[in-house]
């Protein structure tokens, strides 16, 4: 069999990605024909700049989505003869796919497939940590601003010592073997994934204490499913054994977090003293509310504009600070085939062979530009209201 | 004035003590030590030796007296062992009587490198020299090309040069360095597409720097962080331009050239100032990540040995420097933003 040649290589990959391109027809169709009552969602099919951006976030996520369909070989597996070898080598042995799309990496694996296969890792990891860095500077950044005096002193004290930090020493100093054997990224987890329950809680009882029913409804769900993921993701003990996370993800994960949540508190801060001055702030507070109601029902949801346009910038900076570690082998396991760690593997070899490295840093690239594309449009149709 | 830089000065020396306790704590762990102790004194040795070893060599003490000691605050640890003493501060075969009580970073001694056997302070000082090279080099080429396409961007809000000066923004703060390093290597030196111009690698650079041997790494650097200062600077250029006194002087007939050169980039300038100190904690990043990729052997090609090879001492100064940068910078952003904008007095 002959190599495909660079046009037919195309033609074979975008026709991989059938599942992707249905999806995104179907997600467009739809998102267009409701657009007028979708809100900000919807508005966002005004803008050309955010439909492309979107279109490519929801390419990516597709794709994580349907990667086993797509991908072509096992992203693990390696093929003699297939070494090094450029896009569009046919594959003479055994009984699969007979072509490496993208060629071979330096161990003879199929790049096509592990970049496929990659999206994956990438496209659970960042948002999920993004969230969480949210819900970490949201709790902390609300009543920093809202009260002021000496607990916002502290806390803006804190975040600003580790926003002083170099995040590549923290991440060498965190994410080590040695650090993995002292427990310490476990003990960090354990503070950190505790905000999302506290957040949901204080959001829950603010609003319908008034209700204890009901209240007592939404605590006991928040309760019981947060405490059971957490004790899943941060403590591994999962009493039913279905949530758990590999250790070295997690410490990935807990750095990602911690690097994140400083520069959310500080937004969140900023705005919320910004909104305190607010005539409906003041109106709530004679009223008589609560300062958590009026801080998580009142000031929270009149400074979504900015939060959301951030959360999409945040989750391309995460995606890069993923690769960043990937990139110094730090975390996930060599094999892994997240897009960071294929760069790093790849980028010894440049001279001789290209395409390892080139494949997941393109496609990293487009990922991010994607997320902020949409930011920049969902930050123009906000502006707009 | 005088009472906020006082302040701020408290703020940042205590910032300082935090962070470099931090990193003195996390480098300094007991799994740590004990690789130390076993790459020191032999691989095979017991747990007990290996606690032995830690206590001759002053590493068993408390961390705040070790953290006080490696600062330069507590006097040196000594011992006295059949006749022969040693200590933090005296160095092999020197006199006892002769050494020094406090040695720390405050009395310069910064400590000794078991990678490369050397003192830390000459590796640091060699090595900071290379990356501050490289530094200028990327200063040059960024921040006036950053400021051009910010102010010619937002020169006229919206126009079709607005447009695509603001997606070459975006995109390039899309790219982080392992991202273009890798293209630009890939593109222009390799001889696949037959455009083998440059050098894939900087070690050369060390000696002899040339356009062909330093310009991707530059480059590289470089293009992240400018997306960012031109879009800072864009924003700030568009709202200068709609300010009332720009209304103004186009009412009076001033041209265009003169408005955008005379009335609104000194204004305009102000925002980006900051952003660009504020980048050095940025570009500190990408330093490391594109001296590893290109093998320039400066600070953060020493920060990541040092990091990798567990060598504390080296590690700890690397982090001393990482952190006296950071901080500095962010000083005279603020003072420098009091400076520049005569509207803002802080108390």
């Amino acid at each position: 069999m002959d190599a495909l040649s660079w046009g037919s290589i195309i033609v074979a990959v975008l026709g991989r990605f059938w599942p992707v391109w249905i999806a995104l027809a179907v997600t467009y169709a739809l998102s267009i024909t409701f657009k007028r009552r979708l809100g900000l969602y919807g508005k966002l099919f005004d803008s050309p700049i955010g439909m492309i951006g979107f279109a490519i976030v929801m390419f990516w996520v597709f794709t994580a989505l349907f990667a086993d369909v797509i991908a072509t070989h096992d992203p693990l597996s390696q093929i003699s003869g297939m070494k090094n070898k450029l896009p569009g080598t046919p594959v003479t042995s055994g009984d699969v796919y007979p072509y490496y799309l993208f060629g071979g990496d330096n161990l003879a694996r199929d790049v096509f497939s592990r970049m496929v296969e990659g999206s994956r890792i990438v496209v659970t990891i960042a948002p999920v940590a993004t969230l969480f860095a949210f819900m970490v500077g949201i709790t902390l950044g609300l009543p920093a601003g809202y009260y002021g005096g000496r607990l916002d002193t502290v806390l803006s004290f804190l975040a600003n010592l580790i926003l002083a930090f170099p995040v590549i020493l923290l991440f060498y100093l965190l994410v080590t073997p040695e650090m993995v054997e002292t427990g310490l990224p476990r003990y960090m987890a354990a503070v950190l994934f505790l905000f999302p329950i506290v957040f949901l809680a204080i959001l829950w009882n603010s609003r319908f204490y008034v209700q204890p029913t009901l209240r007592n409804i939404y605590l006991a769900v928040t309760l019981v499913v947060g405490g059971w993921v957490y004790l899943g993701l941060a403590w591994n003990a999962d009493p039913l054994g279905i949530i758990a996370m590999p250790a070295n993800i997690l410490i990935v994960f807990v750095s990602v977090v911690f690097v994140n949540s400083p520069t959310v508190f500080r937004i969140v801060r900023g705005l919320a003293l910004e909104i305190q001055t607010r005539d409906y702030v003041a109106a709530a507070q004679t009223r008589g509310e609560g300062p958590w109601y009026i801080m998580l029902w009142e000031i929270l949801p009149n400074a979504r504009g900015p939060l959301i346009v951030d959360f999409c910038l945040r989750i391309g900076y995460t995606t890069i600070l993923l690769g960043t570690l990937g990139f110094f082998g730090l975390g996930l396991e060599p094999e892994s085939p997240d897009w960071g760690s294929t760069i790093n593997q790849g980028r010894r070899l440049l001279s001789i062979a290209p395409h390892p490295a080139l494949v997941p840093a393109l496609s990293l690239m487009s990922l991010v530009l994607g997320l902020n594309l949409l930011a920049d449009g969902l930050r123009e149709e906000s502006l707009k209201d | 004035m005088f009472g906020f830089l006082l302040r701020r000065f408290g703020t940042m020396v205590l910032t300082a003590l935090c962070l470099t306790f931090v990193v003195f704590y996390l480098t300094n762990l007991p799994p740590n030590l004990e690789k130390i102790a076993k790459t020191e004194a032999g691989s095979r040795i017991s747990d007990a030796e290996v606690q032995s070893w830690l206590e001759k060599n002053g590493y068993a003490q408390p961390i705040l007296v070790r953290y006080g000691e490696w600062l330069g605050v507590i006097p040196g640890w000594t011992r006295t062992e059949e006749g022969v003493t040693t200590g933090r501060c005296i160095a092999r075969g020197q006199d006892p009587a002769e050494a020094a009580t406090r040695c720390g970073v405050i009395q310069g001694y910064w400590g000794f490198s078991n990678v490369f056997k050397e003192p830390v302070s000459e590796i640091i000082g060699k090595r900071l020299g290379l990356t501050g090279w490289l530094m200028l080099f990327v200063m040059l080429l960024m921040v006036p090309s950053a400021l051009i396409i910010g102010v010619v961007a937002g020169m006229r809000e919206g126009s079709r040069l607005d447009r695509s000066l603001s997606t070459f923004s975006i995109a390039s703060t899309a790219t982080p360095e392992y991202v273009s390093g890798v293209v630009f290597i890939t593109l222009f030196a390799t001889p696949m597409l037959g455009m083998n111009w440059f050098k894939g690698t900087a070690t050369s650079a060390a000696d002899d720097i040339t356009f062909w041997n330093f310009f991707l790494p530059v480059l590289t650097i470089a293009l992240y962080g400018m997306g960012y200062i031109a879009r800072m600077t864009r924003a700030s250029m568009t709202e200068v331009m709609t300010a009332q006194y720009i209304r103004t002087a186009r009412l009076k007939g001033v041209s265009f050239r003169n408005i955008v050169l005379k009335h609104a980039l000194r204004n305009a300038l102000i925002a980006p100032f900051t952003v660009i100190m504020l980048q050095f904690a940025w570009l500190l990043n990408g330093v490391v990540i594109v001296e590893t990729l290109f093998n320039y052997k400066g600070f953060g090609w020493t920060l990541v040995q040092a990091a990798g090879n567990n060598d504390i001492e080296l590690l700890l100064g690397c982090s001393v420097v990482a952190v006296f940068v950071v901080l500095v910078t962010q000083l005279i952003s603020d003072i420098g933003y009091v400076y520049l904008n005569p509207r803002i007095r802080i108390g």
